[in-house]
């Protein structure tokens, strides 16, 4: 990414993601959150007609009976446009599962919000999208489980979903909307990464998310059935890095990597509360969105608290807002300001310590169990993925099951 | 240029193509932090002053020479010193996908 962020000394480029792991990377003299983020996410729902075992949404997924009214989801649209906010991404679980989207997206319209759909495409019509695309909307991310049809359709658990989608995708280039491609990777499609690349080109799509699965909820409780090897993870990186350079002008490849084989940690969210929100379904604003699995966080409601009041003032985002909150070794590193320590959940979910170094840092005490069980577990045959539904949600939020995975060691 | 690898589809931007921006980018004011910025599908971009002057010529009618040459005399500069500017940014931007010729 550095290459982007330094550009050619008169234009500067900062990517807004709606990834966990990337969220805002820029240049570090820049103060890019003045007074607001400059990317919000929004999860309208989480409804899904799909069930991948690697959702980012919580293992305690959210009723729709809580979920947020239009009415709420336009003042929230309308304060974020005031406080500065620049991007939204209209997300869920599902979001073309509300209703009321057409008038969620007028009004991140007239915010002047850019706005981003991500979508698994499955239930969209072209009817619906061409009026969603009148009403303002800027641009749409289409997730593809594989290549491979029929493996495609066991990942997500869909069947006849990959046709949908390349319908849908034909649909966004053909009302002149950008589209990106979104490929959540893993060890049961990891060998298709080079061929992700060419249906992205075939398919006219400006960029393509190489999404490496990152380990947290659904993702962690499937490790086992997803975490590919070192071997692999490597070759899909030189692939990627490969492609890039041939595809340049053509194709933006944007690559979220796998920390576990990494010796330092990802600048999480770019930085706690620096540049990044999420919103739940039901209203709760999150610093991001595994947050909830930390349980000394306290959460505002858009429905209670103004959104700037908020970013500025909630618990929350202050908890780790900065680099005072760190215990060493990341005090006293000289990278504390370049990677913020990492994860705040990944530290929760592995060390029951929220304020420890990500374990995903080679200076973690724990850094060498986490990866080892990792590379056992990616060693051997893939267990039958745990799928995102309302029944193993039940199931996996029992409180035995959320013991932290190497908290005794 | 020598050596690299060119990609079918890719634009090479010389002094006679004529940039435009495509529909999909938004270019906006952004008061609060007092800068304009350039919106893209989950990337904002920070063009500073030369960009934005840059940017608003590119119409799809003005060549990168004529885009150089208004920029020349409204800066009172050499204009082969701003055509290679402004060829060098158009063509970073080129290769993100951010201009069209």
């Amino acid at each position: 990414m550095s290459e982007e962020i330094r550009g050619n000394g008169h234009c500067e480029t900062v990517v807004v993601d709606d990834e966990p792991t990337t969220g805002v990377a820029g240049s570090a003299t820049e103060a890019l959150c003045a007074l607001a983020p400059i990317g919000m996410l929004t999860e309208l729902t989480h409804r899904c007609p799909l069930q991948c075992s690697y959702c980012s949404n919580p293992l305690e997924l959210e009723r729709a009976n809580k979920e947020l009214s239009t009415e709420t989801w336009c003042s929230v649209m309308s304060q974020a446009g005031e406080m500065g906010i620049l991007q939204v991404h209209l997300s869920g679980g599902e979001p073309t599962a509300r209703k009321d989207l057409e008038e969620i997206v007028s009004a991140a319209s007239k915010a002047g919000l850019y706005s981003n759909l991500i979508t698994a495409a499955v239930t969209l019509n072209r009817a619906r999208l061409e009026d969603l695309a009148k009403r303002g909307l800027d641009h749409v991310q289409i997730s593809f489980q594989d290549v491979d049809a029929e493996n495609a359709e066991r990942i997500g658990a869909y069947p006849g979903a990959t046709q949908k989608k390349l319908d849908v995708a034909k649909w966004v280039t053909e009302l002149g909307l950008p589209l990106t491609i979104n490929a959540p990777i893993h060890r049961q499609n990891i060998h298709n990464v080079g061929r992700y690349i060419d249906l992205a080109v075939k398919l006219g799509a400006q960029r393509l998310e190489i999404a490496h699965v990152q380990y947290y909820g659904w993702a962690l409780l499937n490790r086992a059935a997803l975490i590919p090897t070192y071997d692999e993870t490597l070759a899909s990186i030189e692939l990627v890095e490969r492609e890039r350079e041939r595809l340049k002008g053509v194709l933006t490849i944007d690559m979220v990597v796998p920390d576990y084989y990494a010796k330092r940690p990802k600048p999480c969210m770019g930085g706690w509360g620096k540049g990044f929100m999420n919103i739940t379904p039901a209203g709760k604003v999150l610093p991001c969105h595994a947050a909830e699995t930390i349980p000394s966080l306290q959460f505002d409601n858009v429905q209670d608290r103004k959104l700037l009041d908020i970013w500025l003032n909630g618990q929350a985002f202050n908890a780790f807002r900065g680099t005072d909150w760190m215990k060493e070794p990341c005090r006293s590193c000289a990278f504390k300001d370049i990677d913020f320590g990492g994860c705040r959940c990944q530290a929760m979910a592995i060390t029951a310590d929220p304020r420890n170094t990500d374990p995903a840092c080679a200076l973690s005490p724990y850094h060498g169990e986490m990866v080892a069980l990792a590379r056992a577990e990616a060693s051997k045959p893939a267990p039958a993925f745990v799928y995102r539904n309302p029944r193993n949600a039940a199931a996996a939020t029992k409180p035995a099951e959320r013991e932290p995975a190497l908290a005794d060691s | 240029m020598s050596g690299e690898i060119q990609s079918a589809g890719r634009l090479i931007v010389d002094r006679q193509t004529k940039p435009h921006l495509p529909t999909y980018l938004k270019l906006r004011n952004d008061p609060g932090r007092g800068r304009w910025v350039l919106l893209a599908p989950e990337r904002v971009l920070t063009p500073d002053q030369t960009a934005v002057a840059v940017l608003k010529l590119c119409d799809g009618e003005r060549t990168v020479e004529e885009i150089a040459e208004t920029l020349a005399k409204e800066y009172s500069a050499p204009v082969a010193i701003i055509a290679t500017d402004v060829l060098d940014l158009l063509q970073g931007l080129a290769d993100k996908g951010y201009i069209k010729g």
